[in-house]
């Protein structure tokens, strides 16, 4: 508890003493301008689209490596963390050159009009791959503990392989899901090493929310640089409660039919 | 909860307290593209100050952008030392107490031991034909230079277009945000920092010309070839100084005056002035001026007091959330 509140709470707090100290006037003004509408905009749209992806990626990821024996498996296992691991602006960087009009990627697809630099797309793209762990590392542990005894019961009983996926493991993996999908996109949301470099940061256009505050920060405009932080937190918040909503839910639904 | 804090308080009292020996070592905090320079001046620095003293140091050296650095070193990054590319960054660690507010009379030439301006780097051959302010505004030109809202180099660049267009337009101030924004609308990609405005323009070949300190012009042209780029000297540009301060509250408690002191003074020196020119900074000394007069063209400069009024003013006016940079940046 005591770690907890002197590594979380305290910073939290003071980031919110630094907000408590602008009247609710000045605070509305920073938090919605039309700058930081735009941020938040661009911000949050290339979240959502990095989590979409890492949904789909993500589960096929962790169903290969808990279902199927081949060479090179752990050295894929071992790969996931990756992105843990690199520092996030070394992620940008490569990401940049690699889809730049020179670049292995950029080269094949600029040609066929697709821009991935300093776009949404790019920015989506960084986002995905500084959180593609969230999704693996929720859902294989419960992947794996999902009883072999239970799939086969169910296809002696005729279900066929693809009613055994969706009435056996996907509600079991469901919460699990949900929570590396919500955690993803709440990493998504404050991503700024990775960002910077593929965004472009034209104001309204591609400029994160994260560079936004660095932006204030740099103005020494330690408030406004607060209170949209204090954004940021509200919206982390409002996504972890979902998860905890969609469990709870999904804990109900599982004891009515089990 | 209460003794660990006491103790907490206790281990950071002990942490604080200053230290008698002159220390050997010491950190200068820099801005983004001086890594070479500051190297350079670092490696001929520590023999001299030997050979005088007898006593062998390290300069460490930290490199981000200016008001990054001025942020940290409020919060406590213990620099020694500032070198500089904005005087309103050296202004703030005025305001927080960390310099003397004569600090620019410390040192020769307001405290700036060399310049340079902004300039262009264009393409080799200058495929499109790019030979002042004004062709930066037409429709088949992309310009890359910093963000000038998180750069020094970006914000010099800012104000050095907006002197000639005060010129070209005759204070006309409809004209001249219309020339700006024409201008910040051909900016394909803001990076966050000069060294980055390089990169993109090299590395990843955006954009046809890059604005940015004529030393790093230069730098990058005599690294990559004069054939693949070549700079462009605008008819008239921005003296930008490079000033230099002791952090008065660091080297005051670590005991490192002495050494902050003769590390700057050495920025000043023949030696020093020399280095300075050779990686392409424009300096005050004489000699070494003339010896490298074929490096560095003719340009008439303005100023920021003669041009603007000063740091404070251009702060307040221009650079200020919405002020008139927001206006030609958000008018996109």
């Amino acid at each position: 508890m005591i770690y907890l509140t002197l590594i979380i709470v305290l910073p939290i707090m003071a980031m919110l003493l630094k907000v408590g100290g602008m009247g609710l006037e000045e605070f509305w003004r920073i938090v919605a301008s039309n700058r930081a509408f735009a941020a938040y905009r661009v911000t949050i749209s290339a979240a959502l689209l990095a989590t979409a992806f890492n949904g789909a990626f993500g589960l096929l990821l962790a169903w290969v490596l808990t279902r199927y024996e081949f060479p090179g498996k752990r050295m894929l296992d071992a790969l996931v963390d990756l992105p843990f691991a690199l520092p996030t602006a070394v992620a940008g960087l490569v990401l940049v050159t690699l889809f730049s009009n020179t670049g292995w990627y950029g080269q094949l697809l600029e040609p066929n009009g697709i821009k991935v630099n300093y776009t949404l797309v790019g920015i989506a793209i960084a986002m995905f791959f500084t959180s593609v762990p969230f999704v693996v590392r929720t859902v294989q542990p419960v992947l794996e503990e999902v009883e072999g005894g239970l799939e086969e019961a169910a296809a002696t009983l005729g279900a066929s392989r693809w009613q055994v996926f969706t009435r056996v493991i996907w509600p079991t993996i469901l919460p699990a899901f949900m929570a590396g999908c919500v955690l993803s996109f709440a990493r998504s949301l404050g991503e700024f090493g990775a960002v910077v470099f593929i965004a472009g940061n034209l104001p309204g256009l591609t400029e994160v929310v994260s560079l936004l505050i660095f932006i204030r920060l740099d103005e020494y405009n330690y408030e406004a640089a607060a209170a949209m932080a204090f954004v940021m937190l509200l919206l982390a918040f409002a996504a972890l409660l979902l998860t905890n909503a969609l469990q709870v839910w999904q804990t109900h639904y599982a004891n009515r039919n089990g | 909860m209460h003794k660990l804090l006491s103790a907490a308080v206790a281990a950071l009292a002990i942490g604080s307290a200053p230290v008698l020996a002159q220390p050997t070592d010491l950190l200068n905090a820099s801005y983004d593209i001086a890594r070479e320079i500051f190297a350079a001046q670092n490696e001929a620095f520590v023999p001299v100050y030997e050979a005088e003293t007898g006593t062998a140091v390290t300069i460490n050296q930290s490199h981000a952008g200016t008001s990054t650095q001025a942020r940290a070193i409020l919060e406590g990054l213990p620099a020694d030392v500032v070198t500089f590319n904005q005087v309103t960054d050296v202004e703030r660690l005025v305001e927080g107490g960390f310099v003397s507010d004569d600090w620019q009379s410390e040192f020769p030439n307001n405290a700036s031991p060399f310049y340079s301006l902004p300039a262009f780097l264009v393409r080799g051959g200058n495929p499109k034909n790019i030979t002042d302010w004004g062709d930066l505004a037409r429709d088949d030109v992309q310009v890359i230079f910093p963000n000038p809202k998180t750069s020094g180099n970006g914000r010099y660049t800012y104000l050095a277009a907006r002197a000639w267009a005060n010129e070209e337009f005759g204070g006309d101030e409809a004209q001249v945000e219309e020339y700006l924004t024409k201008l910040f609308s051909n900016v394909p990609v803001f990076e966050t920092g000069g060294r980055g405005a390089t990169t993109a323009f090299t590395e990843r070949q955006l954009g046809d010309v890059l604005i940015t300190f004529e030393a790093e012009v230069l730098s990058v042209r005599d690294q990559l070839g004069a054939e693949n780029y070549q700079p462009v000297i605008p008819s008239v540009s921005l003296l930008s100084e490079f000033p230099v301060a002791i952090v008065d509250q660091v080297v005051d408690n670590r005991g490192s005056r002495d050494l902050a002191k003769a590390y700057l003074d050495f920025l000043y020196t023949t030696e020093g002035q020399e280095i300075a020119a050779g990686h392409n900074h424009r300096v005050n000394d004489e000699t070494v001026a003339a010896a490298h007069a074929g490096t560095f063209p003719e340009v008439r400069l303005v100023t920021v007091e003669d041009e603007f009024g000063g740091w404070a003013q251009v702060t307040e006016e221009h650079f200020a959330d919405g002020g008139l940079l927001d206006r030609v940046f958000l008018n996109q």
